[in-house]
Parts: C-alpha cells; structure tokens; sequence
C-alpha cells in the first residue's frame, strides 16, 4: 500500500512540473501587465516602465521562471500582487470556506443523487424513472451562476429566511481558529456562531450541488441497473433471500463503486462551480479569490492556487482508489 | 458545470468491456435509433432540439427588429425600462440598451447555435487528432500525449476555458476557442481509451493476420468502431458549451457588442438589473436551460442506446 | 464589541434568524451543558442608548494596506478616513481644505515655506502625543523612501505630488521639517507648489503614529522582488489620531474598528464599524434589502429609484467627477481638427446623461467640475447639431462618414462611470446618424482596456473619467493634458507650457485666471469631448437619517446620524 501511495506521488511530480511550465507561461501571455492593473488611470507608460523594473517583470522570460521555481522548491510561492500577503497563506485561509462549502454541495448532491438514481433504476423506464432523470438534468442546465441568483432571490431577499451573502453574520462576534467556521463555533462553544455560518452556506451549498447532482443520479442509475441484473443477485433471489437483504447487502453496496468513483472526479467540477456561486454569494473561498487573480493579473497566486488545486485533485483521486479496497476487498490497489 | 460525463470515467459505457456487439445484422446504429424512437426522453430532446434549430435557422424571417438594433433607445431612461407589454410594438419589452427583448432572444437561437457547433467542432478535432496519435500510435508518442492531456485535465474544465478566453482577449471568437479548446483533452483521453479497449477485439486480430498496414487498421477499424462514446459525448458538448458559454460571459469575458443577442450576454447585463426587471434575467436564463436540456436528453438518451448493458432489456 | 452571542439585529431576515440561532444556542446548551465560550459577557452599551450602536457598511474590495501613505484605492482611504487625521481636513460637502490637527498656518510671501499651529492635546491609539515632532517624522519618512517604496504601486500620491525623495533631491518640491517647540511646525518647500495645503487632505498624508510605524517596521515592504509584501504595520498596526482605532481584519470577509476613547472632537454616535467585504454591485444591494448591512456605495443607477421607492435612503454626492470621450490623434482622421468638431457636434450629451448616467449628474463643458478653481463659465462649447457635423465632415473629405474604433470598458463601474457599456451604445447610435460608424472594441477593465488606451497608440475613441481627489485643477486637467500621452497622441507644446507654467504659480488668484484661460484653450484645441459629470450615489437603511456625503469622500462616521 505505501509503495503504491509513493509511487502514485512520484508519478505527480513531472505533472506538476509541466503544470508550472505551462502556467507560468499562460499568465504572462494574458494581455496587459500586473503594472498596469495595480496603477488604474494612474497608469502611465513611465509608472508602468518603473513598477515592472521593480518588480522583476522586465527581466528574461527564463531568469523569471528560474527565480520561481528556484523558490517554488523552497516551498515559497510568493506573494500576492494584489493584497501583498504571501500565497501560501492567502490559500490557507480562504481553502477551508471552500471545503466547507464543497462538503454541503456533496452532501446535499450524494444525498439527493442516490436515493433518486436508486430509485429510477428500481423503476426502469417508468414515470419516476424518466422523471428522476429530467429533474436531475434541468439542476445542471440552469447556469449554475443564475441559480445561485434565483435561489438568492427567493430565499434570501423576497422570504428573507436564509442569508444572502458572506461566510457569517458581520454584527456575529466569533472566534477563528481554524478558519472552518462552522467547526470553529463548535469548538469554542460558540454554537451561535456555527448555527449562523452553517445558514450562510445553505444557498451557495445548493446551487452548487446542483452541479454534480446529475451525474451521481445517472452513475448511481446506471450501476444499480447494471447490478440488479448480476448472476449472483438472481441467485440471492433464487435462494429466496428477502427483497431487503438483496436490495440492501447485495444491490445497494455493489453499485456503489462507481459512484464513488464518480464522487472523487467531482472536484474538479465544483472548484470551477465554486468560481461562479463564490462571487455570487461574496463568499470568501479559493473561487472568489482565484477570479480576482484573473483579473488583477496576479501572477503569484495565479500559479499557487492552480498548482495546489492540481495537488487537490491528485490527491483525492489517490483517496478515492485507496477506498475501493474498502468498499470491496476483491479490489486491490495496483 | 463544465463537463457531464466525467472524464474517460464513462459509467455505464464501460470501455474496457469488450462485448459492443459490432457485427450484428441490425447494426448498432440502426438498432440504437429504434431504441431511441422508443424513449420518451429522446423524443423530448429531438422535439426541443427540432424548434431550437428551426428558430435559429428562421431567425431573419421571425425577429421583428435585427439583433444589434436597439430601435427603443429613446424610451429608456436610467431607472425605467420598459417590461413586456408595457409599450406597442415590443411584446416583450425593452432591455437595458433599448433593444426588443423578443427580437433577441430569436437571434440569440442563432448566436448558440453557433457557439455551440463551432466549439464542439473544435474540441472534436483537437481531441480525435490527439486522440488517433496516441490511441493509434501508441509507446512514446502516447506517453507524451497522454501527459500532456492528463496536465490539462488536471486544471477544471472551466478554469480552463477562462484561462484561455483570458489570454485571448475580448474577440467575438475568444468564448467559442476558449471552450472548445477546453474540451480537447476530454475528447483525446475518451477516444484514446476507447481505442484501447478495442484493440484486443478479434475483427483487429483479423485485420492484423490478414497483413494490413497499421495505419489502415487504425484509421478504417479501430477508428470508426470507437466512435460511439465520442460521439455522445459531442452531443453533450453542444449542451455544456451554451451554459459554459453564459458562464465565461458572467464572468466577463467575450467580446462582441455589449447589446449583442446572445443568451450568456443578456443574462449577464440583466443581473445588474435583477431586481428591476427580472425578466431580463429569467427569459434569456429559460432559453439557455431549456436548450440545454434538449441536447442533455438527446446525448443521455443515445448513450443509453448505444449501451450494450442496457441493451440486453 | 458590543453586541455578543444572540444579539443579531436587523431587519427582515437578520430578525427572523436572531430567532433560529437563540433557539439553535439554548438546545446545544441543554445537551453538552458546561462547555465554557470563550468570550466575555456583553458589555453593555447597547442597553443605555436606544440605537444600535454597531455600524455596518459594504465596501467593494479589501483595503489595499491599512498604511495610508503606501495606498492609493478608494476602500483603503475609506478605512483610514475613520483611523487617521492629517494637518489639513476638508470643509464638510465641499473640496476646499479646512484646519484639522493644524489649526491654523501661515504660508510665507515665496510660498516655500508653511507654519503649521498644531491642535494641543491630541494623542495617537497607542499614548504617543502628536506633536511637531511626529509631524516632522511623517514627512521625513515619505522623503526618505527608498527603492519599491517610490513605486507608483505603492506610494503613488507621495510621489506624483512632492515628485522626488531624499536620493533625488534635484527634483523634490519637499526640502525639510523644522519643529519649533511641541505645536508649531515649519515645512520647507525646495519649490512652489499652489496645491500644497489642498494636497495635505489627501489621507495619504495622514498622520501616523511614529512609535507604532517603528515597532511595527511600516517601511518595511520588501518582500520578494516579484511583489512586495506588506508590512506588519499596514496588516494589523495602523495607529493614528482619528475617531476609530482598528480593531481586526477578516481578509475578505470584513474590517472591524470601534470608537476611540480618548478622541479629541466629538465621538458622535456610533461606537462600531464594520467594513463587510462584498465585490458584486448586486450582491450588496440585496445585503442591505436583505437587514445585513446598513449602507453601500456606488448605487447602480437601475437601483435607485426602486430602493427609494422601498423606503431606504439614497445620499447623492454632489458630482466631483467629469467623463470624457477621448479621440486618439494618432488615427489619421480624428488628428483632423474638422473631425473632431464634427464628432462634437453628433453628440447629444443631454440624450446621453438622460439616457445612460444616474440622477444629479451634469452635463459637462469642460474638463473640470464647477466648483474647481478655473472654472470658464463662458467657454466655446458645441451644441448638438447633427447637420453641422454631417457638413463639417463632408468639408474634411468624408462625405460618407468614415469607420473608426471604439474603445470601451466592460463589466467595470468607476464613479464617473457606473455603465460604460449603455454610453457606448448610446454614443455608438448617436455618431452612426451622422455616418460615423463604429468598429466596437471591447475589453476588460484592468489591465487590458487601460493597458490599451494608456499604453499603446492602437486604439481610437474611447471612454475614460477621472474622479477628483481634491479641489486642484492640476489634479484634473494637468493629469489629461499636462504632457504628450498615448492616450490622446497629440503634441501641443503650446498647451503642455501654458499647464507647467499654472502648476508654479502660488498665487491662487493668478492661477486661478491661468486656468481658466487654458480651459477656453483646450476647449478650441477639443482633445477629447467632455461629456458629463456622474454623480455617484449612496444607499443607506432607513434608520441611518443623515450621512456626511463629500464629493472627495472624506466621510467620516462619527457625523453619521442613526435613528434606531
């Protein structure tokens, strides 16, 4: 098990180093410069000459990148043009809101998606099966932004009943240690504090978890479907096992692999999510902050963030075929 | 968003299943359209997809006003505009700039149309040529390919579309590059797996003892016969390129004029005005589901058909 | 703060919730007993008056640094209008500086040298007493910036308006500071400079406390050479004389100071702000409907009327502001004086402001505000007449009107712009009925349209504004015209002499006749059409009744007013 773990990393390092390649050379092809759009219409093309001299702009393409990687293997990713605080720490204290948020998507997705994918497999070809599926389908073909602001809308403004931006009440006085807010309020007993920033994720939560509703509801139907026709549940059936027992040992956890599966290759999907219903809801995560970067032309963070969300995914694919052996010991990690 | 088939994960397509039955008589093709003909989904899809096309298509003869116009410049004002019925000769009132809403949403047919065809085109092709070189080729030249694409997969699909419209500036083409692009690696992994799988089939083996070059193997049998997941997955492309394209307006990319028809621009600028007149908002964001849905049916529809798993029901 | 645990209050949904959370609050209680919060119990305040004391406005981004002197963003001057103070404030609702923490001077006949009486008794956050001798360190620390702390990015008024530092002394209007005795202080100037006094509200000349910039190393920006890092001080430290005092800094979610004890002048009412970070224009309007915030800047036009209508307040700012449609000479046809008097006369501008800008905004003649020095009530103007252009364009050799580029910026609200995109296309409309058509040519904000029109001659007309940062007619005009630039691609020597010449006068009266001459000039020479003068707006929740709009923003929240 830990060779495969290292081996698995090792096999991450010339990805990532391609990554930072490509990276480094995308951000400096992006129209116009950092110069330009730290100094507004205060820019002049000698403020411009002087702010890229300063900060090392004008310097060959292959110095800079040299300088960065240099520093990269130090494990300094920089600092951030726009706010001035090093990247590492800019990542740090905005990742957990987004794990927050990205926990609720799933939750509610997961939680929504099986029961209804279960379920139209159950009822192939029916009503409910046809109907489970259209449903799932219209949560992905709403741009997930103008559902963000439909949900804002209704919840937030016209009912008044859920907040409609923000991580936590601004009059809320709490105590931050983790940056996880809802953990944090339960840690200090500030349970007020958590209640109010579990409230502040419901609606971005469930526009976001619209996004990967529809394919756990497909995955889910299709595996079920797949396994309620499998030899060994016709002879569970044969053996006169109840429907139950079938249903619940045999069918349900066999399908659930894909799923699974599935579940893992979603981050990539609700970190691009979480970019739109971020700024929609002023939520202060990684999405937010990583289209500021865009259009602030903030190199550093442009870089860092995409490396680290890179790390992410390769780390969570490597979680999620480690739990095949859990979910089903016939599988073992290659 | 980005995606609705996770990448080469292809559920229920399960590429390493070598039983896609390619040589019976009723032909996969023909047997996946009768099979089509007989789900409702399907025919939802063809119905929403038919009227897409034919607004798109019809679209000088239908819009009263051509889609650049903005023939009600002069009864806009900074706080009043005009809902729907509220003034003669625009049944659906004015936007923003002063153009006919109704008018809009029938040229914005067309602009999706667009969008949606040209990117998927363009991913297509990027991805089968990756796709075929390393599929076909394989060794080094997969090696470095498949690197190269799992790089790219390793950023999310949209951040990779926004990256690539960034770079590209505010052109009329920067969104429909940038998406396509964004989808090229997703056609060349699906393809080259698919490819792979079928590879150990015995028309290959057949092909390979009768001494034909491999460069015919791979272009007239492996080729053709690895086609179906890719071709569903196009169809899903044209759905995610229309709500990806909106998404990349939102975000302020794209160029064109700012009262250019086009579903993504006009839910863009009507948020501003959400609270004013939310069916600026609600019209062009129905346009863009309800399409969306059309092609999702359709794709999920035909890869349902295409599936030998199910296929034995 | 004041208000702890369940005291959420607000209105609508804020309320509703307050309800939820108490109850959320009891239930935990009840099942884990004794687990002990770590905050003290409310501290009162609230019970005594009858007004919640807690304040709570939006603001569009993060300050850029808690350090004045190194900021030059309009969030970061908000924040440090509430914590610091300089020599000289502005006179409430105008542009025209007032005595703050000096209270009275004296500039000597050359105009190279100021004596400062400074305000007896006041004292910074953290004890330190201000006096001629902190003043005298502030300005030595701005001379004596070195290397990235002269970039434009970080100190960029220090530099455009003292223009050289301590290794640059040849160019440098600052000479020195010469304190006599505790509260009188004498500033040399190497050069006359008439804005002096005006420039010395900017709050990038606020004074800061010596002892917490030392402890907290404020100078110290290095960071790497990529990018330089912000200092301790401008993270966490800022210390001046103002009302507030800086108390914590969720970075992007809010900025929180509370009231100041040991202020000198009135405290007013409110004993907590909180700065709530929200970047979206729409998002903050639905936080303040939604009771989670009290007030909001840069109302969208769309908005106005509909949240007067709900019964919230809107405070308009009377206009400090001009936009103008610039014409790049550098495309041959608009370098034709003809042209440009034609494109002049295709201009409705009142159609224009009717149609795209926001209530109390005014139609512009010139390229300042009225109530700037200079002002030309009598300058050549060109009335909107389409039939003149059409002639004065078939007389410059384009019967049929010519194509052009048109610049513009999308997705992107500045004060004297709030919707760039309906002005183009309204402006667009407008020239193509007098066959001027226009080629679009859109692009984002920052860094690329301003890269586009500031930095390179590849662009033709375009939109661009300026919003005044106090009452200086340099700080308008001398920026647009006061050299050769990219932007407009002209050389009129003529126009750049007569600019320099006004900047050097001190006499404000002599300047002022200057200026108002090289007004009428532009207006001949018609660089660029000035359009309007937006006016930006606030929002505020019913219960906020009066607040101190300025048109350079020097708002302070003691002299807000609350109701409940």
């Amino acid at each position: 098990m830990l060779r495969v773990i290292g081996k698995r990393i090792a096999l991450l390092i010339p990805t990532l180093f391609g990554l930072s390649i490509l990276l480094f050379l995308w951000v400096r092809s992006l129209p116009g410069g950092p110069a330009t759009a730290l100094l507004g219409e205060k820019a002049t093309p000698e403020a411009i000459a002087r702010v890229n001299e300063l900060y090392g702009f004008d310097r060959p393409l292959l110095t800079q990148y040299l300088t960065y990687v240099g520093r990269l293997l130090q494990g300094d990713f920089g600092v951030s043009i726009n706010t001035g605080r090093p990247v590492l720490e800019e990542f740090a204290t905005r990742f957990p809101a987004t794990l927050e948020l990205t926990v609720v998507a799933l939750v509610f997705a997961i939680g929504v998606g099986v029961p209804l994918g279960y379920f139209a497999a159950r009822y192939y070809g029916r009503f409910l099966d046809h109907s489970s599926v259209v449903l799932s389908l219209i949560g992905i073909t709403v741009p997930v932004f103008f559902l963000a602001f439909i949900l804002k809308y209704i919840f937030a403004i016209q009912w008044g009943i859920l907040p409609p931006d923000g991580r936590q009440d601004a009059r809320i006085d709490a105590t931050h240690y983790t940056q996880f807010y809802v953990l944090d309020g339960i840690l200090t007993g500030e349970y007020d504090a958590a209640w109010d920033a579990f409230l502040h994720l419901i609606l971005p939560g469930l526009a976001l978890g619209t996004i990967p509703l529809a394919i756990i509801v497909r995955i889910t139907r299709a595996s079920v479907l797949e396994v309620q026709n499998a030899d060994y549940v016709r002879t569970a059936r044969a053996k006169g096992l109840m429907e139950r027992t079938i249903r619940g040992s045999f069918i349900l956890r066999n399908a659930m692999l894909p799923v699974v599966t599935t579940i893992g290759l979603q981050l990539g999907l609700l970190i691009s999510g979480a970019v739109l219903t971020e700024t929609v809801f002023a939520f202060n995560g990684i999405g937010r902050f990583l289209r500021d970067a865009i259009f602030g032309l903030d190199y550093p963070v442009l870089q860092g963030f995409i490396i680290f969300i890179a790390i992410l995914y390769a780390l969570i694919n490597l979680i999620v075929d480690l739990s095949y052996s859990v979910i089903d010991p016939r599988v073992r990690v290659q | 968003m980005s995606t609705i088939l996770p990448p080469a994960a292809g559920g229920s397509a399960a590429p390493n299943d070598p039983a896609i039955d390619t040589g019976r008589g009723t032909g996969l093709w023909k047997d996946a359209f009768l099979r089509l003909r007989r789900n409702p989904q399907a025919i939802v899809g063809a119905v929403i997809i038919g009227l897409f096309l034919l607004v798109a298509i019809l679209a000088p003869l239908l819009a009263p006003y051509g889609g650049d116009e903005l023939p009600g410049r002069t009864s806009i004002t900074p706080t009043t505009i005009p809902g729907p019925g509220e003034i003669d000769g625009f049944p659906l009132g004015l936007d923003r700039f002063g153009g006919d809403v109704l008018s809009k949403l029938i040229w914005g047919a067309q602009a999706s149309l667009l969008i949606g065809v040209v990117s998927t085109a363009l991913g297509l092709a990027g991805g089968m040529l990756l796709g075929v070189l390393a599929g076909g080729l394989g060794g080094w030249v997969d090696n470095v390919i498949m690197r190269f694409v799992d790089i790219l997969l390793s950023v999310p699909n949209l951040l990779l579309a926004v990256s690539i419209a960034a770079v590209l500036g505010q052109s009329s083409y920067a969104i429909m590059i940038a998406i396509g692009v964004s989808q090229i690696p997703i056609f060349a992994r699906l393809l080259r797996s698919s490819m792979l799988s079928q590879r150990g089939a015995d028309y290959i083996l057949a092909a390979q003892t009768l001494g034909l070059s491999r460069r015919t193997i791979t272009m007239s049998h492996l080729l053709p016969n690895s086609m179906g997941p890719v071709i569903v997955q196009a169809t899903l492309t044209l759905a995610t390129a229309v709500i990806d394209a909106a998404a990349l307006s939102f975000l302020g990319l794209g160029g064109g004029l700012p009262q250019a028809a086009e579903w993504g621009r006009m839910l863009t600028y009507a948020q501003a005005e959400l609270a004013v007149a939310p069916q600026l908002a609600f019209l062009p964001g129905a346009c863009i589901a309800i399409t969306a849905l059309g092609f999702t049916l359709l794709g999920e529809s035909l890869r349902e058909a295409l599936d030998p798993k199910t296929r034995r029901k | 703060m004041s208000n702890r645990g369940t005291s959420v209050r607000g209105t609508g949904f804020a309320r509703k919730r307050a309800v939820l959370t108490a109850g959320f609050s009891v239930a935990a209680l009840l099942l884990t007993g004794c687990v002990q919060s770590e905050r003290e119990e409310n501290t009162g305040a609230e019970g005594e008056s009858a007004v919640d004391s807690t304040f709570v406005f939006a603001a569009s981004s993060d300050p850029k640094s808690l350090d004045p002197a190194f900021a030059s963003d309009g969030e970061s001057f908000r924040v440090s209008r509430q914590i610091f103070e300089g020599l000289v404030g502005v006179e409430p609702g105008t542009a025209d500086p007032a005595p703050l923490l000096a209270e009275s001077w004296e500039t000597a006949e050359d105009g190279l040298s100021t004596v400062f009486q400074l305000k007896e008794g006041v004292t910074f956050h953290d004890g330190t007493p201000f006096d001629a001798e902190a003043v005298c360190f502030n300005f030595d620390r701005w001379y004596n910036w070195t290397g990235i702390q002269q970039a434009e990015t970080t100190s960029y008024y220090y530099g455009s308006l003292f223009r050289g530092f301590a290794d640059s002394p040849e160019n440098a209007v600052y000479e020195s500071c010469e304190a006599n005795g505790d509260n009188e202080v004498t500033i040399n100037l190497a050069k006359p400079f008439a804005g002096f006094i005006a420039a010395l509200s900017l709050p990038a000349f606020a004074m800061q406390s010596p002892t917490a910039l030392e402890e907290f190393a404020a100078d110290e920006i290095g960071g790497t050479a990529e990018a330089p890092s912000l200092s301790e001080y401008a993270l966490g430290h800022p210390v001046g004389t103002g009302p507030f005092k800086f108390d914590s800094w969720d970075v992007g979610q809010q900025l929180e100071i509370s009231i100041y004890d040991d202020y000198w002048g009135d405290k007013g009412q409110i004993t907590n702000t909180i700065f709530r970070i929200i970047d979206d224009p729409q998002a903050r309007r639905q936080a303040l409907e939604a009771g989670d915030i009290d007030g909001y800047d840069l109302v969208a036009p769309a908005d106005t009327q509909s949240l007067k209508d709900a019964g919230y307040n809107i405070t308009p700012r009377d206009p400090f502001t001009i936009l103008y449609l610039g014409m790049n000479q550098a495309i041959p046809e608009l370098a034709d004086p003809q042209v440009r008097e034609a494109i002049a006369h295709a201009i409705d501008k009142e159609a224009l402001v009717a149609q795209t800008l926001p209530e109390g905004t005014e139609v512009a003649t010139q390229f300042i505000p009225e109530v700037v020095d200079g002002y030309n009530e009598d300058v050549t103007t060109y009335e909107y007449d389409p039939e003149r252009a059409k002639e004065l364009l078939a007389e410059a050799g384009y019967p049929d009107g010519f194509e052009v580029t048109f610049n513009y910026p999308t997705n992107v609200s500045r004060p004297y712009m709030p919707t760039p995109e309906q002005v183009f296309t309204n402006l667009q409309a407008q020239l193509s009925e007098v066959g001027i058509t226009v080629k679009p040519a859109p692009a984002a904000w920052s860094p690329d349209y301003l890269n586009q029109v500031q930095g390179t001659p590849d662009h033709g007309l375009h939109l661009l504004g300026w919003t005044g940062d106090y009452n200086d007619t340099d700080n308008f005009i001398g920026v647009f015209f006061g050299q050769e630039k990219l932007e407009f691609g002209f050389d009129n020597p003529e126009l750049f002499a007569a600019l320099d010449e006004a900047r050097g006068v001190s006499d404000r009266e002599q300047q002022t006749e200057l200026y108002k001459d090289i007004n009428e000039q532009i207006a001949e020479y018609n660089p660029a059409i000035p359009l309007a003068h937006p006016a930006p707006s606030l929002a505020f929740a019913p219960r906020v009744t009066s607040y101190p709009a300025s048109p350079v923003n020097d708002e302070v929240f003691t002299d807000i007013e609350l109701s409940e």
